[in-house]
């Protein structure tokens, strides 16, 4: 038996992918990319609309008259507040406030959530549940998720929904038929572009993408893997569980632990809510200052082309994103380290999500950050910036 | 008189003036910047043609804007967008296509159908043309020193220069005075042996210029084109979203908010010159407006037989300015389509119509092409370069339709009988007509066409001649001869009066570095 699983789209990425460029994600695999260089796939992102496999996101219904409680014992947001078609960002965290997860609350109906995150999350709901009258269900492998992202998403989701689509405003959802195909459609996204996320039973998932991908031909619309949407989700400044941070639940030293005030996510955090997970925790820490942030580091095109002309090379970028680790410095003494960073080509600069110790997170900060040029570990300068990198105002319009 | 007196005045929007002008503004200069045309851009405009279809209407590929620039003007802040523009398709007459994509894997399986030499080859020569380009990126970079100056920064200059050139090594620097000298056919075939491979290579040697493929000099303009693809590592180069004339735009919005003030529909009759001194210009409408100075984006004939008085100048400078090659060379058509072309080679919309379609079958093919230019005829079969910015960018044309980009060259500016409406027409059919021989559906997807001659490139934009380089990029007009001897460092014999276009070094292409360099020796002397 395979190791990997495949998503419910596979009869219709696997023939694209052209180089052979997969990845594992979540049990799956999914396409890297369908070209070997993200470049088209990531200005579909930007400039048309781009249709990316995002299948692999763990998916859990919950519903019953508790249904409200659970979530709001769970995630730092107020899900009391949560309406009837809206979608929430939040973290949720352990007992001590540090974030296990990062992901979405949807409400389907009164009683009825679907939540969405990176990592499992059944048994941690259910230990939550004790007492309350509230159902799970773990929807992730009968429901495949799509993400139609890009300035032109809109133009092609209207021309295969039964309903107003247009209407729809920033982080609501709606139920409708998309080419005739039941589907929720939410507004939301990974990559601070207008767009919107498609969740649909798993078994009408390819005629979903059929149907899609007829419609939005004269849109440019271009099916796009995890390497084109990872440059755009950290233009965006979104960070990813076990990338930019490690799981409450699996860290091994209290160390890789961080708190959403940490993460740069502390408006997840709701001052005026009942009870839940992390609550004191948090509240103490809102008090005092966070030791670690998250920020954006903007890196310095002509210290790159030195270190290159060193050696009489012209500059390199890595054609795709980077994950490694790398340690960031102020006047040579280490007071971070970059999670994920890649060239972003909207902004012609090179960009890193950085993990600084307080006080070198303010905008501006000159610090330096590792960069390996051929086969030398040198410093490349950088400058800190205000999340996120890429702002625009179509994503709410 | 103090609302009308600027630290600097730029005569022209292209892009090199609104490069220049930003630069001034940057430093605190109060500057105005006057364009004739009611947009920006110059030859860098974006245009609505046809209602709902966007052109590019001149320039329509970036691949050579200085990344310095890119950084110093923050111009991704104020819109510069790049598209990727990824593989070159060559259709051929035997009814069998060769394309060059992205990957280079995938380029070689494409090569080594026709040619496993060529094949082998491919990686090697794009190895040595990087090196050329690394050879000549410095140089791209620096204010030229004259040789027979004996100034200590023309000295300095020539040392740096002899410098540079010494630690490129014997065998780049041989490299680099055969690419300087020889054509760009003899060049390239000293490295293949697929004809249309060479056709396509060589093609970029001759746009822009008056020269065929077996012309000696060719080989440079080659390179010239080849020095997007050291940049191209950070990919820069492609398509710019809403077409080249929002590079203008996102140049002109860095100027303003640096503080630069820009009138559209404001043309410059004259600059004003009092005692060997510009101290304004005049516009046609008979304002004025004074500043300490006067920057010209125009080409060289525009800036110094005609903004000035050339009696102002010395007759060397006026002799060298006649004889300054402009022969604009190349034409423009743009389609409106009602749907994509199918090419009989490798039907249906596939990726090879995503990126530069290149009509350049064979060497001989573009040598005849240029043949009947040199008698003075545009070319019955002409080489073609062609893209389709409404796929990569559908915002350009309506839901389902495309416009679709064809420079053409040969369309010599002194064609025989002149250029007349009928000939332009003919020159219009003569394009269709050879691209339907690919496409044969191409005709019937016609909504709408323009067709542009070099009479109607230095009409509509001013540059003389046509020439989209105002001037060949012909080596006795470069680097310390552009425009003329002694007056290539942006500098002219009237004081405060400057020049920025891409008449002066390094030269055409959307690259703004000549806009740049001149600010740069403007600031310098401000003292």
């Amino acid at each position: 038996m395979a190791m990997a699983a495949v998503t419910p789209l596979h009869p219709r990425t696997a023939p694209l992918v052209r180089a052979g460029t997969w990845r594992r994600w979540a049990g799956f695999v999914v396409a890297s990319g369908y070209d070997p260089h993200p470049d088209r796939e990531y200005a579909a992102i930007r400039s048309a609309a781009a249709l990316i496999d995002i299948s692999p996101l763990y998916k859990y219904r919950i519903a019953g008259p508790d249904a409200v409680r659970l979530l709001d014992r769970v995630v730092t947001r107020d899900v009391t507040r949560c309406r009837v078609d809206q979608a929430l960002y939040t973290t949720w965290c352990d007992g001590a406030g540090k974030v296990i997860d990062d992901g979405m609350v949807s409400r389907l109906d009164d009683t009825t959530f679907l939540l969405t995150g990176t990592t499992p999350s059944l048994r941690w709901l259910s230990m939550n549940a004790v007492g309350l009258d509230v159902a799970l269900e773990d929807r992730s492998a009968a429901t495949a998720t799509l993400a139609l992202q890009g300035p032109l998403s809109r133009a092609v989701l209207e021309r295969v929904a039964e309903d107003d689509v247009a209407s729809l405003r920033y982080f609501r959802l709606m139920h409708t038929k998309l080419a005739g195909i039941p589907a929720i459609v939410s507004r939301t996204g990974y990559t601070r572009d207008l767009g919107y996320e498609l969740w649909v039973d798993a078994e009408r998932a390819v005629a979903l993408w059929d149907a899609l991908m007829a419609a939005g031909t004269p849109d440019g619309i271009t099916p796009a893997g995890i390497w084109a949407l990872d440059t755009a989700r950290i233009e965006a400044g979104h960070i990813m569980a076990d990338v930019d941070y490690h799981s409450a639940h699996l860290a091994l030293i209290e160390s890789r632990k961080s708190s959403p005030f940490e993460l740069g996510l502390g408006w997840t955090v709701s001052p005026d809510k009942g009870p839940f997970n992390g609550r004191r925790a948090l509240e103490a820490e809102r008090e005092a200052r966070p030791r670690w942030r998250l920020v954006g580091l903007e890196v310095n095109r002509e210290s790159v082309e030195r270190l290159f002309a060193e050696h009489g090379l012209p500059p390199r970028m890595p054609a795709v994103p980077w994950r490694e680790g790398r340690p960031v410095y102020r006047l040579g003494r280490q007071v971070g380290y970059a999670t994920s960073g890649c060239w972003s080509p909207l902004l012609q600069q090179a960009i890193a999500l950085a993990h600084v110790r307080a006080p070198y997170h303010e905008p501006g900060t000159r610090l330096t950050v590792e960069w390996t040029v051929e086969h030398r570990r040198r410093q490349a300068r950088a400058r800190v910036v205000p999340l996120p990198f890429f702002d625009p105002e179509r994503k709410r319009a | 008189m103090s609302a009308s007196r600027y630290d600097a005045i730029v005569i022209g929007a292209g892009h090199s003036g609104l490069v220049a002008a930003a630069y001034l503004a940057r430093a605190g200069l109060r500057t105005l910047v006057l364009e004739r045309r009611p947009v920006v851009g110059g030859a860098a405009v974006t245009e609505e043609v046809f209602p709902g279809f966007r052109f590019s209407v001149f320039s329509y590929v970036v691949s050579l804007l200085r990344p310095e620039i890119i950084r110093e003007l923050d111009l991704p802040r104020h819109g510069l967008r790049i598209l990727p523009l990824e593989s070159t398709f060559t259709p051929l007459e035997n009814g069998d296509y060769l394309v060059t994509w992205a990957d280079p894997d995938e380029t070689r399986r494409e090569v080594y159908r026709h040619s496993p030499r060529d094949a082998d080859a491919l990686p090697l020569f794009d190895r040595l043309m990087q090196q050329m380009a690394l050879a000549v990126k410095p140089i791209l970079d620096m204010v030229p020193p004259d040789p027979t100056s004996l100034a200590p920064s023309d000295v300095a200059g020539m040392l740096r220069l002899g410098k540079h050139f010494r630690s490129l090594g014997p065998e780049r620097f041989h490299a680099l005075y055969r690419l300087l000298t020889m054509s760009a056919a003899d060049f390239l075939d000293e490295w293949f042996e697929f004809d249309p491979l060479k056709a396509t290579k060589s093609a970029s040697g001759i746009i822009g210029s008056f020269l065929g493929p077996r012309s000696p000099g060719s080989a440079y303009v080659l390179l010239h084109h080849y020095m997007g693809e050291i940049d191209g590592a950070f990919r820069a180069w492609g398509f710019q979203q809403g077409g080249t004339g929002a590079v203008s735009e996102a140049i002109a919005s860095a100027a303003r908010a640096f503080g630069a003030e820009i009138r559209t529909s404001a043309p410059v009759a004259r600059v004003l010159v009092r005692d060997g001194r510009a101290y304004g210009v005049a516009l046609e409408s008979g304002d004025e407006f004074e500043a300490r100075v006067v920057v010209s984006g125009l080409d060289p004939r525009r800036t110094f037989t005609e903004l000035v008085d050339p009696k102002e100048l010395p007759d060397d400078l006026i002799e060298a300015v006649r004889r300054y090659r402009f022969r604009g060379s190349s034409g423009k058509v743009n389609l409106a389509l009602d749907g994509l072309p199918d090419f009989t080679c490798l039907p249906g919309p596939g990726p090879h119509l995503r990126g530069a379609i290149s009509i350049s079958p064979s060497v001989e093919y573009l040598e005849r092409a240029y043949d009947d230019a040199k008698y003075g005829e545009f070319s019955r079969s002409p080489y073609m370069d062609i893209v389709i910015p409404s796929l990569i960018d559908p915002t350009m044309a309506p839901t389902g339709k495309h416009v679709m980009s064809i420079f053409v060259q040969y369309a010599p500016y002194h064609v025989n009988g002149g250029w007349t409406d009928e000939k332009r027409e003919a020159f219009g059919d003569a394009v269709i007509d050879t691209l339907s021989r690919f496409a044969p559906n191409l005709k019937s997807l016609i909504l709408h066409r323009q067709v542009l001659t070099p009479a109607d490139i230095e009409r509509i934009t001013g540059l003389s001649e046509g020439s989209i380089f105002q001037g060949e990029l012909a080596l006795q007009q470069l680097f310390f001869l552009r425009p003329a001897p002694a007056w290539a460092k942006y500098s002219t014999p009237i004081r405060g009066y400057w020049q920025c276009g891409s008449g002066t070094h390094p030269g055409g292409g959307i690259m703004g570095a000549s806009g740049r360099l001149a600010a740069r020796r403007i600031l310098a002397s401000w003292g």
